[in-house]
């Protein structure tokens, strides 16, 4: 029997499991313990956590031992450690549950973070809206700070650590990472040119790491129960479970923390299959700007990174957007395309000018408006922005463009030659289910 | 509202105690000389305390309070949607109609509850009670539909939960 929450949500199951008390019977803040008390060294602790295999849960799955690695730890002055609970990405909601029923360890992580990486103060940046996660939050950092895990000299390590959490105010742009420092000096969320990257010019031009929540909050269990427990969780080079947001068309969506590498098929029937019974049309796997993949070819494809990469996508933030059968793909991809086109921050031109022009396209397609010509073009000015912008922004509006009409073109001609929906009733009843 | 704002030039006048302490224990967390960090905390802070919305006064002695231009405040208050810079009703919901909620029903949703409230999107209620907005991805696909009223959040809506839901507010 496949055992779910190891990592994230191992309090899930106690009773008050955002608690002190609950985080402590699961060996919480042990890990931290023992790294002050024996002054660990810092290079041991990016070793276990490159041996694990951990890879970014913000989106670009990048290895987290070895971003860990590009800091100058031993620069003297001021570094970072940043987390980013901004999520933002349409499909993904693990992030609110970590900070409302696990903060603890997301705080234990952050502290063993900026142990490692040199870094004396962290920030945990919350999007807005998270009244109760950050109220949560900040309850836990209480309860850390008077049990003097927090402040200067921590347990008498002569370690001084300070964390802090900074509000969001809704803009998705700040979920990446350099937007995300400007809003936390205060500004625009402007994403900046990289190079040079936040490890060596981050919040206030100082060198920071920025992971995501789901990532810092996998350190204390990874460094508790060691690399190769963590790597063995998942497959080779996908270490660990992840966290899957299961929505849309399925019977019991929510947040399913399973092996990484494990069948899609699995997944759904654990998210109790597709509602009322229907088909299975096609997934976005890893949050709106993912390339979205056919039923039978997900049927096949195993959810780790390399997994959904063979399958011609990403794995993103883990976010699995189901749709059935009665699913219009014009109608999924307008509202796709309207939000980035509404999200783009406007710096760069191909990114500004193309989303609004990838949205009014959708949109007259969609209303039965539609010329001959609107598909090539459409995959011409995705093409475009791609790859041409200061940030990924770009590239995520094109991605869904590019793929909802390379696997299902004949749908949208069928809008653009009949002025209407191929999907027979365009069911968007609530789902009961 | 912002007519009991006098714009003196001394820090202790700007705002009322209660307001001033949450400004200081907010810049209080950022390094010295960072206080800018402070502008998004601080319009929350300020937006809550002043019907939900801000002025433009408000964002001036904000200014004045952090030692940075005015012009740095309105750049951020004009940037997030989280801010107001209208008046708007004595409560605020917002609906989630991306992808996720789109797929199960938010579009009906928004509908019933355009109707039930009779404005739009962007619109307040002729009683100044409530304010309809259209947002993007709240970060609770799960729940889809969902939406947020005031600071929280009610997943897996129905046309039954919202009446149970409005009727309950004062
Ligand atoms: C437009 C955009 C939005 C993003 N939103 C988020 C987000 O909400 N949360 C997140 O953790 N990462 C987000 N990212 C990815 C971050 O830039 C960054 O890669 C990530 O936080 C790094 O953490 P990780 O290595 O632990 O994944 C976003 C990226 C882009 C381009
Ligand atoms: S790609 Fe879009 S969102 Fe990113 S910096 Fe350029 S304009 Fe802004
Ligand atoms: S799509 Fe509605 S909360 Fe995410």
């Amino acid at each position: 029997m496949m055992q779910q929450n190891q990592v994230c949500f191992r309090t899930m199951h106690l009773d008050q499991p955002w608690s002190m008390e609950a985080y402590r019977s699961v060996g919480g803040y042990e890990v931290l313990e023992k790294i002050l008390h024996e002054k660990t060294r810092q290079e041991s602790i990016i070793e276990t956590i490159k041996n694990s295999a951990l890879r970014g849960r913000g989106g670009a799955g990048f290895p987290t031992g070895l971003k860990w690695s590009f800091m100058p730890r031993r620069m003297p002055g001021d570094k970072y450690i940043v987390c980013n609970s901004d999520e933002g990405e349409p499909g993904t909601c693990k992030d609110r549950d970590i900070l409302r029923y696990n903060p603890h360890q997301l705080i234990e992580g952050m502290i063993i973070a900026g142990y490692t990486i040199g870094a004396q103060r962290g920030y945990n940046y919350i999007r807005g809206e998270f009244f109760e996660p950050i109220e949560r939050f900040e309850q836990a950092l209480t309860e850390a700070r008077e049990a003097g895990y927090l402040g200067k000299n921590i347990l008498g390590s002569g370690f001084n650590f300070e964390l802090h959490t900074h509000p969001g105010a809704g803009a998705y742009i700040c979920g990446e990472e350099t937007a995300l420092l400007e809003s936390l000096e205060g500004k625009k969320g402007q994403p900046r040119y990289k190079p040079p990257f936040p490890a060596g010019y981050g919040l206030y031009g100082r060198p920071t790491t920025i992971n995501n929540t789901e990532t810092l909050a996998s350190v204390p269990v990874i460094l508790q129960h060691g690399a190769d427990w963590f790597h063995e969780l998942g497959t080779p080079n996908n270490g660990g479970q992840k966290i899957f947001c299961m929505t849309g068309h399925v019977n019991k969506p929510g947040n399913y923390e399973v092996p990484l590498g494990m069948p899609f098929a699995e997944l759904l029937e654990l998210a109790g299959g597709v509602r009322h019974g229907h088909k299975l049309k096609a997934v976005i796997p890893g949050g709106s700007s993912t390339p979205v993949v056919p039923a039978d070819v997900m049927m096949q494809t195993a959810m780790s990174y390399d997994g959904i990469g063979k399958a011609g996508s990403m794995l993103g933030a883990g976010s699995v957007i189901v749709m059935d059968e009665t699913t219009c793909m014009v109608k999924a991809l307008e509202r796709i395309a309207y939000f980035y086109y509404e999200e783009s921050c406007g710096q760069c031109t191909p990114c500004r000018e193309g989303t609004g022009w990838l949205y009014r396209v959708i949109k007259r397609i969609e209303n039965g408006e539609g010329r001959q010509e609107d598909l090539d073009r459409l995959v011409d000015v995705a093409n475009n922005i791609n790859g041409n912008t200061i940030c990924a922004l770009g590239d995520a509006a094109a991605a869904p463009v590019i793929s909802f009409i390379k696997h299902f073109r004949e749908e949208f001609q069928y809008h653009i030659d009949h002025q209407r929906c191929l999907v027979a009733e365009p069911e968007l009843k609530l789902n009961y289910g | 509202m912002t007519a009991n704002l006098q714009l003196t030039g001394h820090r202790d006048q700007l705002f009322n105690e209660t307001v001033r302490q949450k400004l200081d224990s907010w810049i209080s967390k950022y390094p010295p000389g960072q206080a800018q960090s402070a502008v998004i905390p601080a319009l929350h802070i300020l937006q809550d305390a002043h019907q939900g919305w801000l002025s433009e006064g408000l964002m001036r002695a904000l200014a004045e309070y952090l030692d940075i231009p005015a012009i740095s405040v309105f750049e951020v208050a004009t940037f997030y949607t989280m801010f107001e810079l209208n008046p708007v009703g004595q409560h605020k919901i917002s609906v989630c109609t991306n992808i996720s909620c789109q797929l199960c029903g938010s579009e009906e949703i928004a509908s019933y509850l355009q109707k039930k409230l009779g404005i739009g999107f962007g619109q307040t209620t002729a009683d100044g009670k409530f304010t309809l907005k259209e947002v993007e991805c709240l970060g609770a696909c799960v729940g889809a539909p969902m939406l947020l009223l005031d600071r929280d959040y009610h997943e897996h809506l129905t046309p039954e939960k919202i009446d149970t839901l409005l009727g309950g507010v004062k």
